[in-house]
């Protein structure tokens, strides 16, 4: 399988240009703020008093959700500027040709640039995810209601903000690719807010919009299923009683991820791929 | 030309870019084990050819075939390409790898035993004189460098066929002068060698037969030999009478170059003919030197002569 060596290059690249340890470095420093913050929670005082163990839980849930859309934020951030110039990067210098003359197809090529993309994203949001869970159950023993499937959820938004900057590369300069892909991303947070606005105001046309940008890109559907993962119980009842204002809220989720949508974006994934190889197969080197 | 079947073989294989024609209709056949030259001007549509030949493009009209493998059937012409050897013109590898990493990625690609891989590479770094800096960065790599690794990935597993896009384009006299050797030992070897060129010298060098490449097409083919062929003589004599001259202007045309007289267009049979005649008219003669058109020569005549 001559894609894995494509893979395997992906990966030694990020290691050899230093990409893996500037993340690694990064996360540390990010965990251990994050984590003198998270220790600070429990002496927050109320009228003298020392809150609840219930309101400790709500406020460390929160923390957690906001630094962990960083982490997503991040993630997204670096999947798209090392995918995009991935394909674009080796036509520009000529080590496209090198590789494709060997006996090697486009498919296998292009899935192995995806393969070793996508154990870059699993690598890097499995691993600051973890890290980041276990220094905040450790310092105040917080532990959300379901973090494996938070971690599968920020995975798939990274893996699909991926794909489609690699199949913009396929086409497109490094640069070009990345800009656009970035772009997009940030549609679709936008048209996450504006259907949860739409909601709120149950007006049928604005919440089309916000459905059709989750669809377009599902990386904002994504995220919501990985905050709701991260939220506890007290936490969802709380925000059901405030309406359905709190739709338009980017760091809440009012019910699980439905497994329509998990399907979808699979096959959405499966698609862009699709396209990225049809794409690359028609481009001369 | 061997009785081999033909490493490469092309009937009207063209490729156009909207309007652009790139390549008109090339139809050649390079027999196994040749070392075989592609020389034209920038532009003429040789790296093109060389593109189609490796998959790197699809033909817009004609068909190939690389070592028994058509260009259409592409699972076929996938198998084949792991017994061929390509240095592209421009090119870089990958700068964060060694030159012993790149070349192992390459024994990977081709699909090369593991158990060949170290004394493969090994080969390949002696061949082309960077067994000292294998395992530097390629990113520290000077341009003549970066060529000869090139070339040294084009070696790997012992292919049938080997294509060299303007190999030298980076090199020194000294990394010219290796890549000739290198060359004419893939030669002993039975490799068949496709370079392509517009370094005259070298062609001329180690080609047994070159095509000549214009506008997309090939103007012509053959050995060196039928190319070059010797149709003038030079003549050194002395004391040739006045009005003299005249008659010798039978043998073909005359010029005069100093104190040689260039005969054009004279049948090698008839030149001891012609060092009678001049003796007749009273000539001494001191050297007689058939003369060889310089492959330069007949390219720009071959690239001048209009055509329809």
């Amino acid at each position: 399988m001559r894609g894995l060596v494509i893979a395997r290059l992906v990966i030694r690249e990020a290691a050899r240009r230093r990409l893996l340890l500037a993340l690694l470095i990064l996360t540390l420093i990010v965990v251990t703020l994050t984590g003198w913050g998270f220790s600070r929670i429990p002496t927050i005082t109320q009228r003298g008093a020392p809150l609840p163990d219930v309101q400790i839980k709500v406020i460390a849930s929160q923390f957690l959700i906001l630094t962990m859309f960083m982490f997503s934020f991040v993630l997204a951030m670096a999947a798209v500027f090392v995918a995009a110039p991935q394909i674009s990067g080796d036509v520009e210098s000529g080590t496209a040709l090198a590789i494709l003359s060997r006996p090697i197809g486009r498919a296998e090529y292009v899935t192995g640039k995806w393969a070793g993309l996508a154990a870059l994203v699993a690598i890097y949001a499995g691993g600051a995810a973890a890290i980041e869970l276990g220094v905040v159950n450790a310092v105040i023993g917080y532990v959300p209601p379901e973090p494996l499937a938070f971690i599968a959820f920020v995975i798939a938004e990274g893996l699909v903000i991926m794909t489609l900057a690699l199949l913009l590369s396929t086409r497109l300069s490094g640069m070009v690719g990345g800009v656009i892909a970035l772009v997009l991303f940030g549609i679709a947070w936008i048209g996450g807010i504006v259907g949860g606005i739409g909601a709120a105001f149950d007006n049928a046309g604005i919440t089309h919009v916000g459905t059709a940008t989750k669809l377009i890109l599902p990386t904002d559907g994504l995220w919501r299923g990985a905050v709701y993962a991260l939220e506890p119980q007290s936490f969802i009842a709380a925000g059901s009683q405030a309406g359905p204002a709190s739709a338009a809220n980017p760091f809440y989720a009012s019910s699980a991820a439905p497994l329509s949508f998990e399907l979808y974006v699979a096959g959405w994934v499966a698609l862009v791929f699709g396209l990225a190889v049809l794409s690359f197969r028609a481009r001369e080197p | 030309m061997s009785d081999a079947a033909p490493a490469i073989r092309t009937e009207e294989l063209a490729k156009r870019y909207g309007k652009i024609t790139a390549l008109a209709g090339l139809t050649m056949s390079i027999p196994a084990g040749d070392v075989f030259g592609f020389l034209g001007p920038n532009g003429a549509g040789k790296t093109t050819a060389v593109k189609l030949l490796l998959g790197l493009a699809k033909p817009t009209s004609g068909e190939g075939w690389v070592l028994g493998a058509p260009l259409s059937d592409r699972a076929a012409h996938r198998r084949a390409r792991a017994d061929v050897g390509y240095l592209p013109e421009l090119f870089r590898y990958q700068p964060w790898l060694s030159a012993r990493e790149v070349l192992r990625v390459h024994c990977e690609l081709i699909g090369l035993d593991r158990a060949r891989w170290d004394a493969e590479i090994k080969d390949a770094l002696g061949i082309v004189g960077l067994a000292e800096r294998a395992d530097d960065r390629v990113g520290g790599y000077s341009k003549g460098m970066q060529q000869r690794l090139g070339l040294g990935v084009a070696l790997l597993g012992r292919p049938a066929l080997v294509l060299l896009d303007e190999p030298t384009s980076a090199l020194d006299p000294v990394g010219r002068h290796d890549v000739r050797e290198v060359i004419r030992a893939l030669k002993a070897r039975g490799t068949t060698v496709f370079l392509n060129s517009h370094l005259l010298t070298e062609v001329e060098q180690v080609c047994d037969r070159v095509a000549i490449v214009d506008k997309g097409r090939v103007i012509q083919v053959g050995t060196l030999d039928e190319l070059l062929r010797a149709d003038a003589v030079r003549v050194r004599a002395t004391g040739i009478a006045n009005g003299g001259y005249d008659g010798l202007r039978s043998f073909g045309e005359l010029q005069h170059e100093g104190e040689w007289l260039v005969i054009r267009g004279i049948a090698q049979d008839r030149v001891p003919d012609l060092v009678r005649a001049i003796v007749e008219r009273g000539g001494r003669v001191y050297a007689v030197e058939p003369r060889h058109e310089s492959l330069e020569d007949r390219f720009l005549s071959l690239l001048e002569k209009p055509r329809p």
